[in-house]
């Protein structure tokens, strides 16, 4: 290995040094917690679109979970943070305009 | 620091080291890359699973609570699995090879369990009815099923199904695969390749998987070319990018469970 990989993998190993099995747990813990919310509100006889605006909040709580503690991104420099997750959600958004298109279907009431 | 003293100085200076624009290692960053491009993949696909469902108002809700019970076990298997492979990211930072491999190895049962679950549940909902047009035909009760008539009815409804959740299980079983190939090297080709067997003789013809099953022996020669060509001992930084690979199929899941599980679920 070269040195400047040598001084990287040094700097994983710190950053892994400083992450507790507790908090790996803790984590583990709050996505089952959030899991088990989802199917609870499930059967609870929501409007849907009340029910899809809860669901994709929690999916999303539990989506940066994921990407900050399991896949370590809280502990990046910030210009690998913001770059990555910038683009994806501004490519994702982009994605939305799409959207208006299928209500367009509805209103014109295509069987 | 003058133009002349710069090469010297490097040259003079092994240890040191220019830090990348990202601040880490070019093979994860590569694998980020990687995964910002498949999330535009299954972006693509949970969009239009949602445009479908927008667009079309006699929109199924056909999953009964049985389907969401085994849904949400498999949402388990996925995030225990996670911390497993956490864990055992962890290991190999710390020099651990022995908890690595254990770990290792929990994260892709879990994984296998996930893919086993999702497939029985596949097979079942094909033979009662849910099927595509590319799928073997279907016995003569199944026809008149509650989950035929969705399938006639409403095309859409298995087309975007069983496209988003197969794009998923692909890739939960490339990431056992590679977990497999990070954890036992060579000794995991023959273990493959017995998977492959079991899967193509044990399921019948008529099931789509029996001729999915040779996805696994595609990956037995595409691996064992790989480990031929290339023969190493996976340090902690190739754990640390399969682990993110597998974190990756991990979150993709925590959309497509609520959205296509929970939000069609049978309130009776």
């Amino acid at each position: 290995m070269e040195a400047f990989q040598q001084a990287i993998a040094a700097r994983v190993a710190e950053q892994h040094r400083h992450h507790g099995m507790t908090q790996f747990f803790a984590v583990w813990g709050a996505l089952l917690v959030f899991t088990g919310i989802e199917v609870y509100l499930t059967y609870q006889n929501m409007p849907p679109v009340r029910m899809l605006t809860i669901l994709m909040g929690l999916s999303l709580i539990k989506a940066a979970l994921i990407i900050g503690y399991f896949m370590h991104m809280k502990y990046e420099v910030s210009r690998m943070k913001w770059l990555t997750m910038c683009s994806l959600v501004a490519c994702l958004a982009l994605m939305m305009i799409f959207f208006p298109d299928a209500l367009r279907i509805l209103s014109l009431g295509v069987k | 620091m003058s133009e002349a003293a710069l090469p010297h100085d490097l040259h003079d200076a092994p240890a040191a080291y220019e830090p990348s624009l990202f601040g880490t290692y070019s093979k994860k960053i590569g694998m980020w890359l990687f995964l910002l491009s498949d999330s535009l993949t299954f972006g693509a696909l949970l969009y239009a699973y949602s445009y479908g469902r927008i667009s079309t108002p006699n929109w199924p809700t056909p999953f009964h609570s049985e389907s969401i019970v085994n849904a949400t076990v498999m949402t388990a298997f996925l995030l225990t699995s996670s911390l497993t492979m956490v864990l055992a990211v962890r290991a190999a930072v710390f020099g651990d090879a022995k908890k690595q491999r254990l770990w290792l190895l929990a994260t892709m049962a879990c994984g296998m369990g996930f893919v086993l679950l999702h497939g029985r549940e596949w097979s079942k909902l094909i033979a009662e009815g849910l099927t595509l047009p590319v799928f073997p035909k279907l016995a003569e009760h199944a026809t008149s099923t509650e989950f035929a008539d969705v399938a006639k009815t409403v095309p859409q409804f298995p087309a975007t199904f069983f496209g988003l959740t197969g794009m998923h299980m692909l890739h939960v079983t490339l990431g056992v695969i590679y977990l497999g190939i990070v954890a036992l090297r060579r000794n995991f080709i023959p273990i493959l390749l017995v998977f492959w067997l079991a899967a193509w003789l044990g399921t019948p013809a008529s099931s789509p998987f029996h001729y999915g099953s040779h996805i696994l022996l595609l990956a037995a020669i595409v691996c064992s070319i790989i480990l031929w060509l290339k023969p190493k001992i996976y340090d902690a930084a190739d754990v640390e990018v399969a682990g993110l690979y597998w974190h990756f199929v991990d979150l993709v899941w925590m959309f497509i469970f609520p959205l296509v599980y929970l939000m069609s679920a049978k309130i009776l």
